[in-house]
């Protein structure tokens, strides 16, 4: 009866949809303000609709009602309640939902706090999204219903797949699809402006915040995923270079670039037909991104159960959507003015290296992703693409985007005067050799590499201080007035200086956990000691338990350091009842330099176990960095001149304050 | 020329919508001719001319003349490749229990890293071929690990998956597949059957 609820709620949704996506344009396009003022109620409606078959869904899971096909096939009775729910969208069912719900909320929002917007923009920002909506409704209804019944339904289920049995990874779908979805807005507001034929500072102003969240919500999906694959896979690693991979990091790439161009069109008025594009591409990439997952074009961990029809219906909205928008871009922008003119040394200059080198950067990893596909349908050579293509092309792209990075906030408009620039800087690169020759009397005989990637992190790092510093006056006048000064500081240049440097000690991060890992991989009886980077690790046991719905190896390992006991590493092989998979769960001991790493591997044949230790230093930097990237770009969005009605209120405030005297507090 | 400028990102997503449609296109129709075998260029040729050296002490390696008295599944597979990982446990299990001798190539890997993961994961392969080029995983027509093949009595390669393998699969195709190439005596039927 729920189910088919939610199945119903879904059904109408589309219908609502449907209506939202034509009617407001057609307002919109004839000035008819009632029928533009449809757009609000309907993506209302259609935000409690998607959230009622989310409800619906979950329910299911919750009581665990085997009559659903889903719940049969991604839940079990047994599964402990945060997995019964996460299942809801560890699967290509329900995920689609989650997907669809999240783009509903957007829109919601849009017609929430959309009040400042001009009518016409704002009743076609909302149909645009609803076209979106409606095609992801239609593929979900016809191709992949989570509600299928199943008759008989079976005593129990087949449960979720065990790996995904994980705190991390409950929360990291959600994340990355309010990002991917949030991009979706962005396009939505670059489709309506190529129909309307114009973009100015204020588009770009509402723009921003959209991007901004999406960004927020990518950089901590990726993040999370990160977190999850290093500490749940048992291989110290953190990034594999995997499709799934790639198809979060290519929306976060040019998601980057557009929050970065959309200030030129903001403050410069010009790049706008570029900023567009970007917009577009992000929220493309994005689709491609589920695409791949999807379609069984690309297999990968991750891939959900694939299937050829859903990919050539997909690929069907993929051309809707992305050729459509492209088909307009090519008819509609090359008629927008472009603004203001800047010298190639300048902020802007700056900006739009920036643009072009994630842009270049985003291209290349589809180029890498999409490689295997291309090798068939032109037959070349065939030629594997791993981490080592991405490391070889990826790295010395990022190099001058850092250095510039760096410089690009010391430039001033229009035109800039860079050896003015480097002057400043001079204490930053003072400080960049000092840091650098540290690192390497402190790890001396580790790759060249290791040490740009450090001297590449401290420089950054040091010329957004730099730059912060000089604007708060530090050093110029009494500390007092600078602490007034970076307390008056707008919110967005707080932000950019926190992710800024958030990048930075990411990239250290990166760098020391990548190149400075030690591993030992061993058999070893309990009882015995292996010392890796300066640690010794004893193998003291290895017990059986029980968990929820799975049995524990659990080995235990005494860390001493210079003789003295330091910690005790407990890791864990689960092997999961009914889908009889087993997952590592390793013991991780972090300290705010280094993570020590212990895995217990499979039994060897002569009663020793496989045992894999890691020295991985700066580990802790990587998700340090990623949450400063994330308050940063907190902080930016929650600026005064982005937040909902804020400018307009200044202006208006004085009006009201003279006709109302009475009323105006 | 402006212009042109402005359709070029329509034009490069038009080549990708070509070449990801013909792609999915070609995985229908193979799918239709025969389940899960994408690239059935490969299919029922004779294995290619190739001789591995072995992996490790006491595993032999194998070469094209070691093929055809048996049905053997030969599965390529790196310890760098995740789905790898995931579907070892039932590629050993295949081994152990005797269903079909498995042969493995071991794919653009290093040495040891493939022994210490063999350790590792547990290891039934009766021989192991070391490709560290990749030379002849081309030859076999890999393109992405892991896949997996099964050679006929006669030398035939008769089937190739492609992906981690999983129980349905082996369940569902694998086993009646060499339940047929064994008891046969004309092979060809045993891809329309399955």
């Amino acid at each position: 009866m729920i189910a088919e609820l939610g199945h119903f709620a879904l059904v109408l949704a589309l219908m609502v949809a449907l209506v939202q996506s034509i009617v407001p344009m057609v307002g919109a396009a004839r000035n008819d303000v009632r029928l533009m003022e449809m757009a609000s109620p309907a993506a209302t409606v259609q935000l409690l609709l998607v959230a009622a078959a989310f409800g619906a869904l979950t329910y299911s899971y919750v009581i665990s009602d085997f009559s659903v096909l889903n719940v049969v096939q991604n839940s079990h009775s047994l599964k402990p309640m945060l997995y019964k729910i996460s299942g809801v969208w560890g699967n290509h069912e329900g995920s689609l939902l989650l997907w669809v719900l999240i783009l509903a909320l957007y829109g919601g929002l849009v017609a929430l706090f959309g009040g400042n917007l001009p009518p016409t923009l704002k009743a076609r920002v909302l149909a645009v999204q609803a076209i979106v909506a409606g095609g992801f409704l239609a593929f979900m209804l016809l191709t992949s219903n989570p509600f299928a019944r199943v008759f008989p339904p079976p005593m129990d289920g087949n449960d979720l797949n065990p790996l995904l049995q994980d705190p991390g990874l409950a929360f990291h779908p959600p994340m990355l699809y309010a990002g991917y979805v949030g991009l979706s807005t962005a396009f939505s507001f670059a489709v309506a402006a190529l129909i309307e034929g114009k973009v100015d500072a204020a588009w770009a102003r509402w723009v921003r915040p959209w991007t901004l969240a999406a960004w927020i919500f990518l950089t901590a999906g990726i993040a999370l995923g990160s977190w999850w694959a290093y500490y749940e896979l048992g291989w110290g690693g953190f990034w594999f270079w995997d499709p799934v991979e790639n198809a979060s990091f290519m929306p976060w790439l040019v998601a980057t670039a557009l929050l970065h161009s959309a200030i030129v069109v903001e403050k410069r008025d010009t790049l706008k037909s570029w900023t567009i594009l970007l917009a577009i591409v992000g929220f493309s990439l994005s689709l491609i991104g589920t695409f791949l997952v999807r379609s069984g074009v690309l297999t990968s961990v991750h891939a959900f159960a694939s299937d050829p029809e859903r990919g050539m219906f997909i690929l069907l909205l993929l051309v809707i959507a992305i050729g459509g928008s492209l088909l307009l871009f090519a008819w509609r922008a090359p008629a927008m003015q472009a603004g203001g003119l800047f010298q190639p040394v300048s902020r802007e200059g700056g900006l739009i290296l920036n643009n072009l080198l994630m842009s270049v950067a985003a291209a290349v990893v589809l180029i890498g992703t999409l490689f295997p596909l291309m090798v068939d349908a032109f037959d070349l050579p065939k030629i594997s693409v791993g981490a080592p293509y991405f490391n070889i092309v990826f790295v010395p792209l990022m190099v001058p985007l850092i250095i510039v990075a760096g410089i690009g906030p010391l430039l001033a408009w229009k035109r800039g005067d860079l050896k003015g620039a480097l002057a400043r800087l001079k204490y930053a690169a003072l400080a960049t050799v000092i840091l650098t020759a540290a690192a390497l009397w402190l790890a001396w005989g580790y790759s060249i590499g290791s040490f740009l990637g450090i001297a590449l992190a401290a420089w950054l790092g040091t010329a957004t201080l730099t730059e912060f510093f000089g604007r708060i006056g530090l050093g110029r006048m009494p500390p007092g007035n600078s602490l007034r000064r970076a307390a008056r500081l707008p919110r967005a240049a707080w932000g950019m200086t926190v992710t800024h440097i958030g990048l930075a000690v990411t990239i250290a991060g990166i760098t020391g956990a990548s190149l400075w890992r030690t591993e030992a991989i061993q058999v070893m009886r309990p009882g015995e000691t292996v010392e890796v980077a300066g640690y010794e690790f004893e193998f003291a046991t290895v017990e059986n338990l029980r968990g929820p719905n799975y049995f524990i190896e659990r080995g235990t390992y005494i860390v001493r350091h210079d003789g003295e006991l330091y910690t005790i590493l407990a890791p864990e092989k689960r092997r999961y009842m009914v889908q009889q998979r087993e997952t590592t769960e390793a013991a991780i001991f972090t300290t705010p330099m280094k993570d020590l790493y212990a895995v217990l591997g499979d039994k060897a044949a002569d009663g020793g176990w496989v045992t894999r230790i890691y020295h991985s230093p700066l580990v802790p930097w990587m998700w340090i960095g990623s949450l400063l990237m994330i308050v940063g770009g907190t902080l930016s969005l929650s600026d005064r001149r982005l937040r909902v009605g804020a400018p307009s209120r200044r202006r208006a405030a004085p009006a009201a304050a003279a006709t109302e005297p009475a009323g105006a507090e | 020329m402006r212009r042109l400028t402005f359709i070029l990102p329509l034009v490069i997503f038009a080549g990708f919508v070509g070449a990801t449609g013909w792609y999915i296109i070609e995985i229908q129709r193979d799918s239709q001719r025969a389940p899960n075998i994408i690239n059935a260029g490969e299919q029922n040729k004779p294995v290619p001319e190739f001789d591995l050296p072995p992996l490790m002490d006491g595993i032999p390696g194998f070469a094209t003349g070691d093929f055809g008295s048996q049905v053997v599944m030969v599965n390529v597979f790196a310890s760098w490749c995740i789905p790898c990982r995931a579907e070892h446990p039932l590629i050993t299990r295949i081994g152990e229990d005797g269903i079909v001798p498995v042969w493995g190539i071991n794919y653009k890997n290093k040495r040891e890293e493939a022994i210490a993961w063999l350790e590792d994961l547990g290891n039934s392969y009766e021989r192991i071929g070391f490709d560290l080029s990749g030379r002849v995983g081309i030859e076999w027509g890999v393109y992405g690990v892991p896949e997996t093949f099964l050679v006929d009595r006669n030398g035939r390669i008769r089937y190739k998956h492609v992906g981690p393998l999983t129980r349905s699969d082996l369940n569902e195709t694998i086993l009646p597949m060499i339940e047929c190439l064994n008891t046969t005596p004309q092979v060809t039927e045993c891809l329309s059957g399955s």
